[in-house]
């Protein structure tokens, strides 16, 4: 039986494998989503098929990651793949930048405001960080640091709501 | 000079600032003057011990002993740790803390911005990593500083006191030895003579917005590099690596 699912395993399925696979902090959203999976890989030539998985931590400290690995692990172990390497690859750096249309909305949908610019933008501006509950641009940043090391809490002037902003990085 | 036992040092160094300053950062944990700076330093100390990580094991790499980032960071006495003077200076009140954040800060982004496109891949990748974390916590400190200076009278004397305590660990920032330059030769790490013009200028920038002024420097302290340091660093070590050394390899 693990020798005739592993028989098919592809790059193709170990990614849409890792569409169920989230941060843990953060469980509305996606490793993928996030910009997290760099790339995956297949080797079927042995008698036991490996899969490498290469991804990008976010921020240095995040606890996250330790868990993020385990989970790809078991994701794709549980399929009955008998090999599953985890790569970190730092350079380039992860950005926000990588996080995809599908994960803001989730992201948003979640109750935290993405990244109101680009990172890589030489002149962003949070300015207009949007309200995730009214939709108003009526905004303010509380506290640069929040919940996890991605965030920042702001608060909403219309709605009267602090929210979650998901710092641009 | 060897290039590998050059990049062992800086690794070192690179990896003891950020260690020592976040467990000092870590210290205010539960103990900050409002719940929103609670957490703002205790997420400074974690992208800092993160990047500490990165740093000691790429220098156990370097040296080629095996020692882990564990090893390096719970079983080396004082002697042996090559932080600054400011890592470890005690964090006082929230002004001195939040000073000796923003003196690191410019310190540590200007320097991190020059390894980053530096001719080590390595090196490069987890500085490159770090800038963007360390952007953050100087806006954070910058912020304070200001605010804290061009704030109350309580609150610039303090500020004030604050900047006397801080100084004299300044010159100990930009002084440099044979394994730094090898490695500016080979074009890994940024100059120090630009490092230190710049952090000058954005500095008297801050402290002038802030209406303090920088006080003249008598003793400066020196050597932190060479592992000389300040008392304050043993007491600092007693509590971090308390666990390692009265049960050797526990893990949880």
């Amino acid at each position: 039986m693990s020798t005739e699912s592993s028989n098919t395993v592809t790059a193709e399925s170990v990614l849409e494998l890792l569409d169920s696979v989230t941060d843990p902090e953060i469980p509305s959203v996606s490793i993928r989503d996030l910009g997290i999976v760099r790339s995956v890989e297949v080797d079927a030539a042995g008698s036991d098929t490996q899969v490498t998985v290469t991804i990008s931590p976010t921020y240095s400290g995040c606890p996250a990651t330790r868990v993020i690995e385990a989970d790809v692990r078991d994701t794709i172990k549980r399929t009955g793949v008998g090999k599953v390497v985890v790569r970190q690859q730092l350079n380039p750096p992860w950005t926000t930048d990588w996080i995809t249309e599908s994960g803001r909305r989730c992201l948003r949908e979640a109750g935290i405001t993405p990244p109101a610019c680009w990172a890589s933008h030489p002149a962003a501006s949070e300015a207009d960080a949007e309200c995730p509950r009214c939709g108003s641009r009526d905004t303010r940043l509380i506290a640069g640091f929040g919940s996890t090391p991605c965030k920042a809490l702001w608060h909403c002037a219309d709605c009267i709501e602090p929210f979650d902003y998901f710092k641009p990085h | 000079m060897d290039t590998d036992i050059a990049r062992f040092e800086l690794l070192l160094q690179l990896g003891d600032n950020a260690l020592i300053l976040g467990h000092r950062l870590s210290e205010w944990s539960g103990d900050a003057p409002v719940l929103e700076e609670d957490v703002a330093l205790t997420n400074i100390a974690l992208d800092l011990i993160g990047q500490a990580r990165f740093w000691l094991t790429a220098a156990g790499k370097a040296e080629g002993l095996g020692r882990s980032e564990d090893d390096l960071a719970y079983l080396r006495d004082a002697r042996n740790w090559r932080n600054l003077h400011l890592a470890e200076l005690p964090n006082g009140d929230f002004a001195k803390t939040m000073l000796r954040q923003y003196f690191f800060d410019t310190y540590h982004l200007l320097l991190l911005e020059g390894l980053a496109v530096g001719q080590d891949g390595e090196i490069a990748g987890i500085a490159g990593k770090a800038v963007r974390e360390v952007r953050y916590h100087l806006r954070h400190s910058r912020g304070w500083v200001i605010r804290l200076g061009d704030g109350t009278e309580q609150s610039r004397a303090r500020m004030q006191q604050a900047l006397e305590d801080c100084a004299p660990c300044v010159p100990e920032l930009f002084e440099t030895d044979n394994c730094y330059r090898h490695l500016v030769e080979c074009r890994i790490a940024p100059d120090v003579q630009a490092l230190e013009s710049e952090w000058q200028r954005q500095t008297r920038q801050v402290l002038d917005e802030a209406t303090l002024e920088m006080p003249e420097i008598g003793h400066a302290m020196s050597g932190g590099r060479q592992g000389l340091h300040s008392e304050e660093l043993g007491y600092l070590l007693a509590e971090m690596q308390f666990l390692q050394r009265a049960y050797p390899g526990l893990s949880w």
